[in-house]
């Protein structure tokens, strides 16, 4: 009987016995950046959701499996969509989403330098103005 | 140009609004399935009611409906009502996908509720769930002749959906070839 308990307590270890640092590091990094669809701001490592706990055995099976992330990124979108990853694919579905930032940072830059060049010419216009002021009043007081 | 210049807050704006509008009156939890045009995912399963091997090749030759349940969801139990009225209906094929959930309490449900479905499907692990990209239970995929996954429904049945957008499409389906 004790025997038996004791083989029942090393057997969680024994089946870990393949199971390299590395790939807990690589099973740790996957789940982080899949999305648990049922909670949907969290990653399936984070999610105590049922679905989350039966994707981290399927990542840990596949990785067990020597499939590659690769491989296992796609196993995942081929059942959930681009949905279940945090880091969106570049594609040209996801052009806008990738490229939006910095094609709103450009027309930003491109406002300001509009508005500033407009402001400088301006001013210069003003002082030109002014400079005209000044010497029609100067001719009047001279003429008077 | 300076009008223009004037405008283009106000049109930023504009745009903004539109935008940001249309992303509330989504339902973020209506994400688009992959499968959508593709074959039914491969699988082996039990029926509930006995022993007996089911494959993919049961959703050959008729237009189908597949929805996934399982007695503990409440959403079900919502929805259940709509699918016994259509199964009354001439020519309607509906399969169940039991997921995960224990055979007695499956069977309960059907004894107590009725049981809308031609064959149900126990996937007792829901691993034939995940090659579905099964997330919210319940969920109903529309099946062509070919085999092929034409719709999902994620989320429980409802009358407005069923007459407004399945009804039309299953009639689509089955004029198709």
């Amino acid at each position: 009987m004790r025997l038996i308990a004791l083989l029942l307590l090393l057997l969680p270890a024994l089946a870990q016995a393949d199971w390299s640092e590395q790939d807990e590091r690589r099973w740790r990094a996957l789940n982080d950046e899949l999305r648990c669809l049922v909670c949907q701001n969290q990653s399936i490592a984070e999610s105590s959701a049922p679905l989350a706990e039966d994707l981290r055995t399927q990542t840990r099976d596949m990785i067990e499996a020597g499939q590659s992330d690769r491989q296992i990124r796609e196993y995942m979108t081929d059942r959930y969509g681009d949905f279940v990853l945090y880091r969106p694919p570049f594609k040209p579905t996801t052009w806008l989403l990738w490229l939006g930032p910095l094609l709103m940072l450009m027309l930003g830059a491109g406002l300001v330098w509009r508005m500033r060049r407009g402001e400088s010419q301006d001013e210069a216009q003003s002082a030109e103005q002014t400079h005209a002021d000044v010497e029609r009043l100067l001719k009047d007081i001279n003429n008077e | 140009m300076k009008r223009l210049m004037l405008a283009l807050p106000l049109l930023v704006v504009v745009v903004l609004i539109v935008a940001l509008g249309r992303g509330l009156s989504l339902d973020p939890r209506e994400v688009e399935s992959p499968l959508i045009g593709k074959p039914a995912p491969s699988f082996t399963l039990p029926l509930l009611s006995g022993d007996q091997l089911v494959n993919q090749d049961l959703f050959l030759g008729k237009v189908s409906l597949f929805n996934v349940w399982a007695s503990w969801c409440v959403a079900c139990r919502a929805e259940h009502p709509i699918l016994n009225a259509l199964s009354e209906q001439p020519g309607m094929h509906i399969y169940g996908l039991n997921y995960k959930d224990e055979i007695v309490d499956a069977k309960r449900w059907l004894a107590e509720r009725g049981n809308p479905y031609q064959a149900t499907l126990r996937d007792y692990k829901g691993l034939v769930g995940i090659d579905w990209g099964v997330y919210g239970v319940p969920e109903t995929f529309v099946v062509d002749k070919h085999g092929v996954i034409r719709a999902k429904r994620i989320g429980p049945l409802t009358w407005e959906y069923v007459n407004q957008e399945l009804l039309p499409l299953l009639e689509r389906l089955k004029a198709e070839a």
